[in-house]
C-alpha cells in the first residue's frame, strides 16, 4: 500500500501510522507542523515503514496548501492509492458558544477545509483508476445533540458528503471508508470525562485498518457505537430534549 | 487548541494517597512541560513520587509522548520520547532480536519513569541500573530552557537527574544502546529453597554463573522455615535451545472490581504463599521461558492493584549492606514479623555495585520488598520500625516505592541528600519542581 496520511501525527492518526508502518506501507506524512513531522517519521521508519518517509506542510485551514502537497507526495511515492485524514479540530460546546472565532476555525477546518482536501485527493485517485478514501468524522454527526451543536454539524456535513462520494465513485474504483468514532482517549478528548464504552486509539486502529482493507465505507469504533447510535438517531425528539446525551 | 489542563484523580499503583490534580497531557510534551511542576509516566511508582506537591499545581503526563526518535542496527543505539514505554520497546524490538539493557518487573513504565526511579531489573549483579547505561538526555528544566546532558555535558545535572524523581527537570528525550539478545525467549532455572541462609547462599552462587537472578520469599513462613522460599536464575536462549516462533502476544486478564478489604485477610495470605511455595513442587525445574512469564509475571493481570481494596497498598524495599553475611536479611524479615507485617508478594534480590545516579537506591547488598495493604495506624508504624533497623544496618529505602518514611529517617540513610540538593538548587533555586514525595521527605513548600 501506498498512503498519505493527513493527521498522523497524534492521536488516532498515530496509531494507525503505526500499523501501517509494522506491515511495511509506504507512508507520506502530511499536516501542519513539518518539524514535528519529521519526528513521527522517524518512529514510523523504526517501526518499519521503508525509509525514508517523507513529509509535506498542509493546514486544514489553509486550502491553497493542499494540491501542493498532495503533488509532492504522489512526486515522492511515485503515486499513491490511499489517503488517510485524521486531522481535525476539536472544542467543547460552551467553549465554542463562547468563542465564535474559534467558532470559525472549527467549522473551517472540520468541514471546509476536510471536504476541499478530499476533493482534491479524490481527483487524484480517479485519475489512476481509484484507490482509498479514508476520512475521520464522527458519531457527532449521527444527531444533532446538545454537547456537539457545532463540531456535531461539521462532521454531519462531513459525513454526508463522503456518503455522496461513495455512492457516485465507487463503480469507478473509489472507495470512501467514513469512520464515525465514538469516544476514544487521545489528546483531543483528554479534558473531558470518558463515557461507558470509551475507546483506546490502538484499538480503533486495527479496526479502522481492517475496514481499510476491505474497502467499508463505513466504520463505527469501537464497535459498540453502532448500536448506541442506532439508538439515539431513533429517539423521538421530546426525549432528545430532555437528555444532556 | 492551546493545551488545557485537566482535573484528574492521581495515585501511584499503590493507590495511596489520591490527589485529585490538574494535568497536562499532550503529545507535545515540550509545551506540558513548560506550564507543569512535576512529569509523570505510567503511574507504576507505588507512593506519592509521581503526585504533584498540590492540588492545583500542573504535572504533565508524558505517555503521549512516545515516539522513537532514532534507531542505529548497527550499535543499538535507541532515542526516544521519554512517554515511549517499555511494553511498546518490546513489541517492536524484542522480535528483532534486541532488548533493553535493564528491565524492570514491570513493562508498564516509561523511559521517564525508568531514568527518574534509575530502576534495576534481575541482571543488576552484572549490569547495574537503567541510568548506568543512559548516554544522554534532553530536559526542560524549571527556567523552561531545554538542554542535553550527559556524563561529558553538564554531567552534574546528568547525574542528579538518574535515579533524581523527576526533581531537577522533565526529561523529555533519553538516549540508551539496546542490546542484542541471541533469541527472543529465556532459558530459566528454579528451585525450590529451604530457608534464609539457604537462599541468601544460593543468590550469590548463582551470581557468579547466571546473568539474571531473583529470589522469592514467603514472607508469613516464619521459625526454621523463614526465609523459604524460589529462587529464579535466567539467561537469554541460545538460537538452538529456543523455539522457532517469536513469543506470542500473551493475553492478559483484567480484575474486574475493586476487591473489599477482607479479600486480604491473614488466612488468605497464607494460603497464597503456601500455594506459590508448593506449586513448585519438584525442586528444581529448567526450560525454555516467554520472556514476559520471566521478566514481568504480573503483567499478566491489569488492575491488579485494585485486588488491595478501597485503603490501597504500599511496598516496602530496602537495600542492607552484606557487610555480616546473611545477618542482615535474618534481622529484617524476623523485624517485619514481629511488627506485624503481613506481606503479599516479597522479593529478595543482590545488589551489585552502586550506579553513577546522585539518589540511586541500588548499593552494594541484598534487597527485599515486599507489598501490604494500607492500614491507617498501623502501616505507618511497620514502616517506622522498619526504617529504624534499616539505618541501623546501614542501608536505605527505594523512594519510588515510598509513602510513608518521615524526613528523618530519610535524613538518617542518606548522607548523599545534600549533594543532591545542591544541584537541584543550582538548577531551580526557587524549587518550582516538586513532588507530594519531595514536600514530604525533602521539606520541599507544598
Ligand atoms: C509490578 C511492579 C514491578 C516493579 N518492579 C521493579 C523492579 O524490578 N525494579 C525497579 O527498579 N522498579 C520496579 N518497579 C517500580 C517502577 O519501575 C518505577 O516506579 C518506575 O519509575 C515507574 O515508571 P513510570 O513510567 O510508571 O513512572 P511514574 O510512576 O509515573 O513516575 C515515577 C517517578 O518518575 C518521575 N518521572 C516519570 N516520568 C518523568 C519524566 N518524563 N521526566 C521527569 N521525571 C519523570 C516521576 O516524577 C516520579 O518521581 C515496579 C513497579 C511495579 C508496579
Ligand atoms: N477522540 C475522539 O473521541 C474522537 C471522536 C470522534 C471523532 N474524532 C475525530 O477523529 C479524528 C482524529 O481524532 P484524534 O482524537 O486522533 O485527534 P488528535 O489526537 O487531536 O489529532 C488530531 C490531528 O489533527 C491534526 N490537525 C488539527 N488541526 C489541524 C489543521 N488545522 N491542519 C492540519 N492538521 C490539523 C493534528 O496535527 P498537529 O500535530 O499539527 O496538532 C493531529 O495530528 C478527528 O477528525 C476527530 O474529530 C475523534
Amino acid at each position: 500500500m501506498k498512503a498519505v496520511l493527513f493527521g498522523a501525527s497524534k492521536g488516532m492518526g498515530r496509531a494507525l501510522a503505526r500499523l501501517m508502518a509494522a506491515r511495511g506501507d509506504r507512508l507520506f506524512l502530511i499536516g501542519r507542523a513539518t518539524d514535528d513531522l519529521e519526528r513521527s517519521a522517524r518512529d514510523l521508519e523504526i517501526r518499519g515503514a521503508p525509509a525514508p518517509v517523507k513529509t509535506a506542510y498542509c493546514d486544514l485551514l489553509a486550502p491553497e496548501s493542499f494540491a501542493p502537497a498532495l503533488d509532492q507526495a504522489e512526486r515522492e511515492l511515485q503515486g499513491f492509492d490511499t489517503v488517510v485524514v485524521t486531522a481535525g479540530l476539536f472544542a467543547t460546546q460552551e467553549e465554542l458558544e463562547n468563542d465564535p472565532q474559534l467558532a470559525a476555525r472549527v467549522l473551517a477546518a472540520d468541514f471546509t477545509g476536510t471536504v476541499l482536501f478530499c476533493e482534491e485527493a479524490r481527483k487524484r485517485l480517479l485519475a489512476v483508476g481509484g484507490g482509498t478514501l479514508c476520512v475521520f468524522s464522527s458519531v457527532a454527526g449521527e444527531r444533532g445533540r446538545k454537547p456537539v451543536i457545532l463540531y456535531g454539524a461539521a462532521k454531519a456535513g462531513l459525513s454526508q458528503y463522503l456518503e455522496g462520494l461513495d455512492h457516485k465513485f465507487r463503480a469507478r474504483g473509489l472507495r470512501t471508508v467514513c469512520v464515525k468514532p465514538g469516544f476514544v482517549k487521545t489528546g483531543m478528548t483528554a479534558g473531558l470525562k470518558p463515557p461507558p464504552f470509551a475507546g483506546q486509539p490502538e484499538a480503533v486502529a486495527r479496526r479502522v485498518l481492517r475496514a481499510i482493507d476491505r474497502g467499508r465505507p463505513e466504520v463505527y469504533t469501537p464497535a459498540a457505537w453502532r448500536g448506541v447510535m442506532c439508538i439515539i438517531r431513533n429517539l423521538p425528539r421530546f426525549i432528545m430534549r430532555k437528555i444532556e446525551f | 487548541m492551546t493545551l488545557q489542563p485537566h482535573r484528574s484523580k492521581l495515585t501511584g499503583w499503590g493507590r495511596f494517597p489520591v490527589v485529585d490534580g490538574l494535568v497536562l497531557k499532550s503529545e507535545n510534551l515540550p509545551a506540558a512541560a513548560e506550564r507543569a511542576t512535576l512529569s509523570r509516566g505510567l503511574g507504576r511508582s507505588y507512593g506519592d513520587s509521581s503526585l504533584p506537591a498540590g492540588a492545583d499545581l500542573p504535572v504533565a503526563d508524558a505517555t503521549l509522548a512516545d515516539r522513537l526518535l532514532g534507531f542505529d542496527p548497527a550499535s543499538g543505539m535507541l532515542r526516544a520520547e521519554a512517554g515511549a514505554s517499555l511494553f511498546e520497546l518490546n513489541r517492536v524490538f524484542l522480535r528483532r532480536g534486541w532488548f533493553v539493557p535493564v528491565s524492570p518487573g514491570t513493562q508498564f513504565v516509561t523511559l521517564g519513569g525508568m531514568t527518574a526511579s534509575d530502576v534495576h531489573g534481575k541482571n543488576h549483579h552484572v549490569d547495574g541500573c537503567f541510568g548506568e547505561h543512559v548516554r544522554g538526555l534532553k530536559l526542560r528544566l524549571a527556567d523552561g530552557r531545554i538542554v542535553e546532558c550527559s556524563d561529558t555535558c553538564e554531567p552534574e545535572l546528568f547525574r542528579a537527574t538518574i535515579g533524581g524523581m523527576g526533581l531537577t527537570g522533565h526529561v523529555l528525550e533519553v538516549e540508551f544502546p539496546m542490546r542484542p539478545i541471541p533469541s527472543p525467549w529465556i532459558w530459566g532455572e528454579s528451585r525450590r529453597i529451604e530457608d534464609l541462609d539457604l537462599m541468601v547462599a544460593g543468590l550469590k552462587e548463582a551470581a557468579r554463573e547466571w546473568p539474571m537472578t531473583v529470589g522469592w520469599i514467603d514472607c508469613l513462613a516464619r521459625g526454621a522455615k523463614l526465609g523459604r522460599g524460589i529462587l529464579m536464575k535466567g539467561r537469554w536462549a541460545r538460537p538452538d535451545e529456543a523455539p522457532e516462533k517469536p513469543p506470542p502476544r500473551k493475553r492478559r486478564f483484567r480484575v474486574p472490581i475493586q476487591f473489599p478489604g477482607i479479600a486480604l485477610c491473614k488466612p488468605n495470605m497464607k494460603a497464597f504463599n503456601l500455594a506459590y511455595y508448593w506449586k513448585h513442587i519438584q525442586r528444581v525445574r529448567r526450560g525454555i521461558l516467554h520472556p514476559d512469564a520471566f521478566f514481568y509475571p504480573l503483567d499478566a493481570l491489569d488492575d491488579w492493584n485494585l485486588i488491595y481494596g478501597r485503603r490501597g497498598f504500599t511496598q516496602y524495599q530496602c537495600v542492607l549492606p552484606h557487610a555480616d553475611g546473611n545477618g542482615p536479611a535474618r534481622r529484617f524479615l524476623e523485624r517485619f514479623v514481629s511488627a506485624g507485617g503481613m506481606g503479599f508478594l516479597c522479593v529478595i534480590k543482590d545488589f551489585g555495585a552502586e550506579g553513577k545516579g546522585m539518589l540511586s537506591f541500588p548499593r552494594p547488598g541484598m534487597s527485599i520488598a515486599m507489598d501490604f495493604p494500607i492500614h491507617p495506624t498501623k502501616t505507618p508504624t511497620l514502616v517506622d520500625r522498619l526504617n529504624e533497623l534499616v539505618i541501623a544496618e546501614g542501608g536505605r529505602i527505594y523512594l519510588t516505592k515510598d509513602t510513608f518514611t518521615r524526613p528523618e529517617h530519610f535524613r538518617a540513610m542518606e548522607p548523599r541528600l545534600e549533594a543532591f540538593n545542591a544541584v537541584r538548587r543550582r538548577w531551580d533555586p526557587e524549587v518550582r519542581i516538586r513532588s507530594a514525595q519531595s514536600v514530604r521527605l525533602l521539606g520541599d513548600p507544598a
